[in-house]
């Protein structure tokens, strides 16, 4: 279980979570929406061990986190993948596009072309794409080589924070089919974060209200 | 503002040269928006839709080769926008007769000057006779919030300061680039709001997106562009209600409150886009016929078009 409790986040005077607890369950699309600034964005940073939260705990399968972002674990850091909204600003412009899949792998040690591609194709990258720079191709297809590299590592959480927002209706279907079929082959939780009620009424299990200040509510 | 208004677009073609290749982001585009009406541009990302609205503006780099015609016509002496000079487009165009609501508002802001300094910039530049606190009230902004800094508005804020300078030389023309993006349901319905609120005083308006629902909430009229051609125009009920492209179709499908299956396939490279109709190999319907470019007819570009709507 990825499990959050009583998450607490200050950015200077403004409170963005106040005691926030959410728990992703196994097996499920937890669905986590709310409007613009909430904090839902925050909690995903904080959920995917980017953020130290002022104040509360979060426990990965059972390991309570002390160490935030590169110093964290790298045991319990890979277990949790977050894919965010704008793919522009979470790669490095300076890696092409198989680098960018493949970095998670190099970074831990074991370069794996042959996973490299199996993950293009399933997120539907053609192998002329690959050897583009991310200001070549265009946010459809960055965003697909994002959720590619997500998935490098097979993490059992997979947090999707607006995953979608920036595309098209097409590409929205395929990169959620593409989640989909990952959680079904793997058993991995996914928390699907969106504004979007429509498309979390068709995505989730269960959907979570995240009002002001991380208040949670069922919706 | 006076009926004589309109934006006429005549085979508007953009093509950047990059190394090695050229990049065709926007192919013969003919349309038109008139003032009280909406005309939504729709398309996957990367399929030249924002570059248009910035060849109607002169805000293409210089790599850009532009041709067509694009008459802004206003009661006197037409201007054809993509031969125009800059001095002409700065001086008489932009901010004047066509307002930008920009993409992603809050990296467009400046981000050490206040929202209330920004427009006040623009007030004083165009001339305009309203204040900036009459403009932030207009929109939807209390006067404090304009003290603030791009970094301290929220999503739904910055889309508003970023309303306010667009429209505070009373364009009567507004181009607004995907306003929506990273905006939730709500403010996306405020912002489209807003957009109708301008057609319903006479405005014309462009707005373009990829989000089929947005457009189908504000817009009059529809155009599908797929890989740098518009492929279907049209009233927007007809188009989404009965789309005859097969393209149109399967964006329609992929929406989640449908199918939500994708269209199969990638869109062509704009630098290698295959002659004949640039759909045809995700279309399902190809035929020896595709190998020919499809003309606009009806308002519609395929050899298959589905069922005539006026059949």
């Amino acid at each position: 279980m990825l499990e959050a409790s009583g998450i607490t986040v200050r950015y200077g005077r403004h409170t963005a979570l106040d005691e926030t607890s959410l728990t992703i369950m196994p097996g499920k699309v937890t669905g986590l929406a709310g409007p613009s600034g909430c904090g839902k964005s925050t909690l995903a940073r904080v959920m995917a061990l980017m953020l130290r939260p002022a104040s509360g705990t979060l426990t990965v399968d059972g390991t309570i986190v002390t160490r935030w972002r590169q110093r964290a674990a790298r045991e319990l850091r890979i277990r949790v993948a977050l894919i965010y909204q704008q793919p522009r600003l979470a790669v490095d412009p300076r890696l092409k596009l198989a680098e960018v899949i493949g970095e998670p792998l190099t970074a831990n040690g074991r370069p794996d072309e042959g996973r490299v591609t199996e993950l293009a194709r399933e997120t539907g990258l053609t192998g002329d794409l690959l050897t583009r720079w991310p200001h070549e191709v265009s946010d459809g297809q960055l965003q697909r080589a994002c959720v590619a590299r997500a998935l490098t590592l097979e993490p059992r959480y997979l947090i999707c924070d607006e995953m979608t927002t920036m595309l098209d209706a097409s590409t929205q279907a395929h990169l959620v089919g593409v989640v989909n079929a990952y959680r079904e082959r793997t058993g991995a939780r996914v928390l699907a974060i969106s504004h979007d009620p429509i498309l979390l009424d068709r995505w989730a299990d269960e959907v979570v209200g995240l009002a002001g200040q991380g208040d949670l509510s069922p919706s | 503002m006076t009926g004589r208004r309109r934006l006429r677009v005549q085979g508007l073609s953009v093509s950047f040269r990059i190394p090695g290749a050229t990049v065709r982001a926007v192919s013969e585009a003919t349309f038109e928006v008139r003032p009280g009406s909406c005309l939504a541009l729709v398309g996957e990302s990367g399929c030249g839709k924002s570059v248009l609205a910035h060849a109607l503006l002169g805000l293409l780099p210089d790599n850009a080769t532009v041709s067509g015609q694009a008459w802004l016509e206003h009661g006197e002496e037409p201007v054809e926008l993509l031969g125009a000079s800059q001095a002409v487009l700065a001086r008489r165009v932009r901010g004047r007769e066509i307002g930008l609501i920009p993409q992603s508002p809050a990296t467009h802001l400046t981000p050490v000057r206040t929202a209330r300094a920004q427009l006040q910039e623009a007030v004083r530049e165009l001339g305009s006779h309203a204040t900036a606190d009459d403009l932030a009230a207009r929109y939807g902004l209390r006067p404090r919030e304009l003290d603030r800094y791009p970094h301290e508005l929220s999503g739904g804020m910055a889309q508003r300061v970023a309303n306010a300078i667009a429209l505070a030389g009373d364009p009567w023309l507004v181009l607004a680039d995907e306003p929506t993006s990273g905006l939730d349901r709500p403010l996306v319905d405020r912002a489209m709001g807003t957009l109708r609120e301008l057609c319903d005083e006479g405005r014309a308006v462009l707005l373009i997106t990829h989000d089929l629902r947005a457009a189908e909430r504000v817009a009059d009229d529809l155009a599908v562009m797929y890989a740098s051609r518009l492929v279907e125009v049209g009233p927007v009920a007809e188009v989404l209600g009965r789309p005859r492209h097969p393209y149109t179709a399967g964006l329609v499908a992929a929406q989640p409150d449908r199918a939500f299956v994708p269209v199969p396939g990638l869109p062509p490279e704009l630098t290698r886009l295959p002659g004949g109709c640039a759909f045809r190999s995700r279309c399902g319907h190809e035929t020896e016929r595709c190998a020919v470019p499809p003309p606009m007819d009806g308002g519609v570009a395929c050899h298959h078009a589905l069922e005539d709507r006026h059949a």
